[in-house]
């Protein structure tokens, strides 16, 4: 804000625009998952040995598995990193590429992890066998059902900018679904040491 | 398949046999006919959707969330006149009007609508006006969301008043501990719809969070930097942080609940590895800050009010600011004294029961900080100022009973008896009931345009101050004698006479409520005489009085540049004069439906939940997503206010002021 | 309500490079492969806990990485305020989950019967966990 040396001393005779804050917004929003996820971690931790006299993580998890899932979304990662150098040349095709590419590992990675969980249930290893159980299905479910909303986002959002290109709005969005995103990848690292590899140790 | 589309929604549901319940319902519905009755005959139901409903200005949003709150007032305090009744009457032999049955919903209902249907929308309905403009900005960050937020709010509370008519509520006491809050001993609709409705009203809180730190952050006006930001804008900001960072933990914790009532599975059950505590746990991480959410808008709107109306610059600024920031960090450190008597043992218990004495320490700071201001002031006692005293001295009788049991070892005693209850509530309507009524009868003028009428006022302030002192010391007395909270029936007759001492109090705060329900009725018929024309009918110190009452919709034809605290007294001390012209064109953003119809797909997917309707739940959900969907898809939101209508806004403004003089 | 125009240096991310996200990513694939080895290869297989304190550690770290080069962590962005919300946020989940784990511990250690499975989380491990 530069003053002329009419400007008056109380107000601004000029339109005045407040920085945008939309990303500051939705880092916030973040933040509040982060809790949603140290609650869902809380619980795991107190819960987690709670076998109830059935199986636990070292009979059930299979490591190959979760390190071939753990790939797929840090892989996905990278393209959207990608996808951001891409839009910030204006290159909206390839933009629309890198997205499309991270999508696709995305729903990988649900994929597996739907098989996963189904096997679980088939041995019997369902949600209602142990708290144990209760705590796994529910911490790494949420994080799956984020990713799986994070995927619509995308699908969305590669809608709206092959309807209207990298207007301000959308780079804003774009943005915002990168930090999303990365968050996910974040609460990953978290999953795969806590639950999985944690879980196998005696 | 009727099970799928109907779930155990049945023609039993409806209480039938209860006749308070069917009389109540009668009551509403004519009510109800009546109201909808005098929308259509005032053709008001135009203005009503496109004026109100669909409104993003956060003034209106700002007035429909104290309008819910008082609204749903009068259905808490309903409650809490029903357990007095009981409680006065039920002794020996007598089993009063409200079996066991009841009497569990009642005081349920009672705090859930209080807390969250109450306290929490008139709370943030006085952020919601009063933080734009008291830092000189048109609107908050996302309005659109700020007008979605109200709506979850509202979509809570009905789906909480449904559960009086179809159904019924829980019966488990307003935080639903687990195991009696589980499937396995609440099988019914009850402890569903508590769920759902805190969801529900849980995303528009969090939502309603971020908007307001965001705004504080981005949108003040040039000059006006963090220390020199009014008080009730610093306390409305921790209150922000305090509701995003608290609000996540009660949403998991509910959906933990939730899923172990649907799917089975085995968090907070006593088999299978389960472990109650764990939710006692979480659920008061969460219901610590939740108090402290509560409080520190109250305390805001006081630091407002004893400056102005002591005529001095509130005492002890910077002190003010650390004390309400150090609240904040602090009261993510007590938790655990709500559950001192669980066995978590010495070491723990100590720990907790130091943090909590010191969490006490800042809020002296503030008292003293208000004492000090008035010392050596001009009071003007006008109806704030007394809301104010009344408050002084109720809320630190009430924290200094909180210190008390805040000893474990006395804790061990009380904990859960009435005088916890009576301590809760002295802390909660001396602070926040009072600074709630400080704040709306402070800033009614500028809202509406006209001062409420004082003589109503000040009986509802007796009547609300007599009433609850009279209500609540006999429950300390009787909790001192161990009297557990929450009973419906006694054996000792000789504790009756508290309760029936009580029930007047009770009684007191019935005629303060209708007081302050005649109070709106005569200043509405005398509005012409309790006009406002200057927009600054009590010589106030912040920018939001330099605007008409009520504001325009852009709140300043031109953003203000500020110097100092207490910007407004600043401007009127330097001989600021409004200009008259070169006024610019406003960019301002657009009403819309979008969020009351996310809103109300929301309550009506809550609803299908609770009695497991699982084709209609299914359907409203991708509905759902859907209008969210179509939602993101409109670019289209904003627009501008000619020049031309900023000048003949101005222009009308200015003669008034002249007229006036 | 926004200054479409005015928004270039209020990005978070607007200053990622080629160089950082690389980077990143094969710091991160180093800090995920060496924790799967730890536990598939059972390199420590005799002290579970030192395992268990370097794969923590090792997540703290990648953390960070993931932070600094994928989300462009730092002092500037949004004025300080990502920075200072990461922190607090930090500072409640440290609280959250410690806090948690003490006070269940002890709960659990004065309150649950002497000999049941949950008297002690990991205190009696039921001998099909041995791998």
């Amino acid at each position: 804000m530069s003053e002329a040396p009419a400007m008056p001393r109380y107000y601004l005779t000029t339109e005045h625009h407040p920085e945008n804050g939309t990303l500051l917004g939705f880092w916030l929003y973040l933040m509040s998952d982060c809790l949603v996820f140290a609650c869902l971690f809380a619980v795991y931790a107190v819960l987690g040995r709670h076998y109830a006299g059935g199986p636990t993580g070292a009979q059930l998890f299979d490591l190959p598995v979760v390190a071939v899932n753990t790939s797929l979304l840090l892989l996905s990662s990278i393209t959207y990193g990608f996808a951001m150098l891409a839009m910030n040349g204006n290159r909206l095709r390839e933009t629309l590429l890198w997205l499309a590419l991270t999508g696709a590992l995305g729903a990988g990675f649900i994929g597996l992890e739907l098989r996963e969980f189904a096997h679980l249930v088939a041995e019997g290893a369902g949600p209602q066998r142990s708290a144990f159980l209760s705590s796994f299905f529910t911490l790494v479910g949420t994080h799956g059902l984020h990713v799986s909303f994070g995927i619509l986002w995308l699908a969305t959002l590669m809608v709206q900018l092959a309807r209207h290109g990298l207007t301000a709005a959308n780079r804003r969005r774009v943005m915002c679904l990168s930090m999303f995103w990365h968050f996910l990848d974040v609460v990953w690292i978290g999953v795969f040491t806590v639950v999985y590899l944690l879980g196998v140790l005696p | 398949m009727r099970e799928l589309l109907l779930g155990r929604l049945g023609w039993d549901a409806i209480p039938w046999h209860e006749p308070i319940l069917l009389g109540t319902f009668i009551g509403v519905a004519l009510g109800g006919v009546a109201l909808l009755a005098v929308i259509t005959y005032f053709k008001f139901w135009g203005p009503l959707w496109r004026d109100w409903i669909t409104s993003i200005d956060h003034k209106k949003i700002g007035i429909m969330y104290v309008i819910l709150g008082l609204v749903m007032l009068l259905r808490g305090f309903s409650d809490a006149v029903m357990m007095r009744a009981q409680q006065a009457m039920s002794f020996g032999d007598s089993a009063g009007f409200l079996p066991p049955h009841h009497y569990d919903q009642v005081f349920t209902a009672h705090g859930v609508i209080m807390i969250f249907f109450v306290a929490m929308p008139l709370v943030t309905g006085l952020m919601n006006f009063v933080v734009p403009l008291q830092i000189g900005a048109r609107d908050v960050a996302f309005p659109f969301l700020n007008n979605f937020s109200f709506w979850m709010t509202a979509s809570g509370a009905a789906l909480v008043m449904m559960s009086l008519f179809v159904g019924e509520f829980a019966r488990t006491g307003w935080l639903a501990y687990p195991p009696l809050s589980g499937i396995a001993f609440s099988p019914d609709v009850g402890v569903d719809y508590y769920i759902w409705s805190l969801q529900i009203a849980g995303v528009g809180t969090l939502l309603s969070g971020i908007n307001l730190i965001v705004t504080i952050v981005k949108m003040r006006a040039p000059g006006m930097s963090l220390m020199k930001m009014p008080v009730f804008t610093w306390t409305a900001l921790c209150t922000n942080v305090l509701i995003v960072a608290a609000f996540p933990v009660l949403t998991a914790v509910l959906a933990l609940l939730s899923l172990d009532r649907y799917a089975g599975t085995n968090f907070f059950t006593n088999t299978l590895g389960g472990n109650a505590m764990m939710y006692v746990n979480l659920i008061w991480i969460w219901g610590h800050p939740e108090v402290y959410i509560l409080i520190l808008p109250a305390f805001g709107v006081f630091s407002e009010i004893v400056a102005t109306f002591a005529g001095k610059r509130l005492f002890g600024y910077a002190s003010m600011v650390y004390a309400t920031v150090v609240i904040t960090i602090l009261s993510y450190l007590v938790w655990l004294h709500h559950f001192f008597t669980m066995g978590s043992g010495a070491s723990v218990n100590s720990f907790f029961g130091i943090t909590t004495m010191i969490i006490s320490i800042p809020t002296g700071a503030k008292i003293f900080n208000w004492l000090f201001t008035m010392y050596h002031g001009r009071i003007r006692f006008e109806l704030p100022m007394m809301w104010t005293i009344g408050f002084i001295c109720t809320f630190t009788i009430g924290g200094m009973t909180g210190v008390l049991l805040a000893v474990p070892p006395a804790d061990f005693v009380l904990h859960n008896s009435l005088f916890l209850v009576a301590h809760f509530h002295n802390v909660i309507i001396g602070g926040v009931v009072f600074g709630m009524f400080a704040g709306i009868t402070y800033w009614f003028p500028k809202a509406f345009g006209f001062r409420l009428d004082p003589f109503w006022g000040k009986c509802t302030f007796w009547l609300w101050l007599v009433g609850f002192w009279i209500a609540f010391t006999p429950l300390y007395v009787l909790g001192l004698m161990g009297v557990t909270r929450r009973l419906s029936h006694f054996d000792d007759p000789s504790l009756q006479i508290w309760f029936q001492i009580a029930a007047f109090g009770a009684a007191l705060i019935f005629l303060g409520i209708s007081c302050f329900i005649v109070q709106i009725i005569v200043s509405i018929r005398r509005r012409a005489q309790l006009r406002d024309v200057t927009g600054d009918p009590w010589d106030g110190r912040t920018l939001e009085w330099s605007t008409s009452s009520p504001p325009p919709p852009y709140n300043f034809a031109f953003t203000p540049i500020v110097h100092d605290n207490d910007a407004w007294t600043d401007m009127k001390n330097n001989h600021y004069v409004r200009p008259a012209e070169g006024f610019i064109a406003i960019h301002m953003p657009k009403n819309t439906g979008a969020g009351f119809v996310i809103a109300m797909l929301s309550a009506a997917c809550g609803f299908a939940l609770i009695w497991h309707m699982w084709l209609p739940a299914a359907a409203a959900f991708a509905a759902l997503l859907i209008a969210i969907i179509v939602h993101t898809f409109n670019y289209n939101r904003d627009y501008h206010v000619p020049a031309a209508e900023v000048l003949r806004v101005e222009h009308a403004r200015t003669l008034s002021l002249s007229g006036h003089v | 309500m926004s200054g479409d125009a005015h928004e270039h240096d209020s990005a978070i991310e607007h200053s990622g490079s080629l160089k950082d996200y690389v980077t990143g990513f094969l710091l991160a694939v180093m800090l995920t492969a060496i924790p799967f080895w730890l536990v598939m290869a059972k390199v420590f297989f005799a002290q579970p806990g030192i395992t268990a304190a370097i794969i923590i550690a090792l997540a703290v770290v990648q953390i960070v990485i993931h932070m600094v080069y994928f989300l462009h962590m730092n002092t500037r962005a949004e004025g300080g305020w990502s920075l200072l919300a990461l922190l607090f946020t930090t500072m409640l989940v440290v609280i959250a989950l410690s806090g948690s784990l003490w006070v269940m511990y002890h709960l659990d250690h004065n309150m649950m019967p002497a000999g049941s499975p949950m008297s002690m989380p990991g205190a009696n491990p039921d001998p099909r966990n041995m791998p």
